[in-house]
């Protein structure tokens, strides 16, 4: 029997190439197998073959998404695969974006099955679950093995043209798809083993379950900026020079409060970024391409604003959990109450 | 960060580079911006002009937070 085709997907990093400073490569491709590929083709178990590994660097993917899925499903077209393979991302959230774009491009404008894996808080995770078999796996690559032994047979039964079960049985993020399937019971009769279930505080799983919308209201809109307080947050990890509290550069465990008083602009001198997940050398020329401070201390002293909050807030978002970001935000929400300010805004890199 | 700091009472805009993630993660006011590593500046331009950049993006900021938006909104520069 000939042996499965497949082309897989990796950034910029697990190809090799480079870290950050590489992040902003156009796709590219490969003969092979290339990183974690090796890892697959060992899990294939001789029987498919990574006949191509397509490259791109995640903030090349992120700045010019359309472009960059348009040029890499060319490449992936021309090898004629049986089944796409893109990750594992952990927890990059670019990579991870990146993964879950070209994925349901390769399923949707090629028709072509495809699988991805990554960490179930990567945003990239919720964005593309839906379109494509997406494998959760650990927040980082200590989890690859793991990853790989999971993605490779799904890709494998995938291109066999195997009936894949669901979500539950084989491990696979929830899609929202429903497939009509007989049961031994009739519903009436498992709605009220349920309710009696639920009644007695037993376990039971419902057939339905309802999806979770995690959003918030907007606020009512400033009424007049020239009169509003202003401050300033980022989860772009600015910091006062030489990073006085040590706010790592991944998984962030704390975040800052920096007084900017009577500070009217940023260089290299009074600031620079934490974040590692990103090439620093532009925030660490001029901070205030990562929060603008210099234009909103003018506007503050034109009137434009009423006045601007005198803290910044900062964290690394790089890899940080959603529980502690959201802990973070309600302290810091606490500081802008007793300042009485307004409105905040927010950047990310 | 964006949806708990809004929920605690704060109008807040979201200035970023990668809008979908913003979508994701629930923003309401969205101001796309200009690249990963330097969302508020463009190293490329002279100094004036990247600064000008700068003020025009952040005026778009200050307009998203005086408009009233029903649910996820993108204020494109």
């Amino acid at each position: 029997m000939e042996k499965i085709r497949v082309v897989h997907y990796i950034n910029q990093f697990y190809a090799g190439i480079g870290g950050e400073d590489k992040a902003d490569i156009a796709p590219l491709e490969y003969q092979g197998a290339k990183g974690p590929g090796i890892g697959l083709m060992q899990e294939f178990k001789e029987q498919a073959d990574i006949v191509a590994t397509v490259v791109c660097g995640d903030s090349y993917f992120g700045e010019n998404i359309d472009e960059a899925t348009g040029i890499i499903l060319e490449m992936i077209k021309k090898h004629n695969p049986d089944v796409v393979i893109t990750g594992p991302a952990f927890n990059a959230g670019r990579y991870g974006v990146a993964a879950g774009a070209v994925a349901q491009a390769v399923k949707y404008k090629l028709g072509i099955p495809t699988v991805s894996g990554m960490y179930e808080e990567n945003p990239g995770a919720d964005m593309f679950k839906k379109f494509t078999y997406m494998v959760e796996t650990k927040s980082s690559a200590v989890g690859m093995k793991d990853a790989l032994q999971k993605m490779a047979p799904l890709a494998i039964r995938l291109a066999k043209g195997e009936s894949i079960g669901t979500s539950a049985e084989e491990g696979y993020m929830e899609r929202g798809i429903r497939v009509n399937t007989f049961m031994p019971e009739r519903g009436a009769k498992r709605a009220v083993d349920m309710l009696m279930a639920k009644l007695n505080d037993q376990p039971f799983e419902t057939e339905y379950p309802m999806p979770v919308f995690d959003r918030v209201e907007p606020q009512p809109a400033v009424k007049d900026i020239t009169k509003a307080r202003i401050a300033i947050v980022s989860s772009g990890g600015p910091v006062p020079k030489g990073n006085p509290e040590h706010i790592e550069s991944s998984s962030a465990s704390k975040y800052g409060r920096y007084s900017i008083e009577g500070v009217m602009d940023l260089d290299e001198t009074n600031g620079e970024t934490a974040h590692g997940g990103y090439d620093p050398c532009y925030a660490n020329e001029d901070l205030d391409r990562v929060i603008p401070l210099d234009v909103l201390r003018e506007m503050e002293a034109a009137g434009e604003i009423g006045s601007l909050h005198n803290f910044y807030y900062s964290t690394v978002g790089n890899g940080t959990s959603v529980a502690n970001s959201k802990a973070y935000a309600k302290e810091i929400a606490k500081f802008l109450k007793e300042d009485h300010v307004d409105a905040v805004i927010l950047t990310s890199t | 960060m964006v949806k708990e700091i809004e929920s605690q009472g704060f109008p807040v805009v979201h200035m970023c580079t990668v809008v979908p993630i913003s979508m994701t993660v629930g923003a309401n006011r969205i101001v796309p911006t200009i690249a990963i590593p330097h969302p508020l500046g463009d190293p490329s331009l002279s100094v004036e002009d990247e600064k000008e950049l700068r003020r025009k993006l952040v005026r778009k900021a200050l307009v998203a937070l005086e408009t009233e938006v029903d649910g996820q909104t993108v204020f494109e520069v």
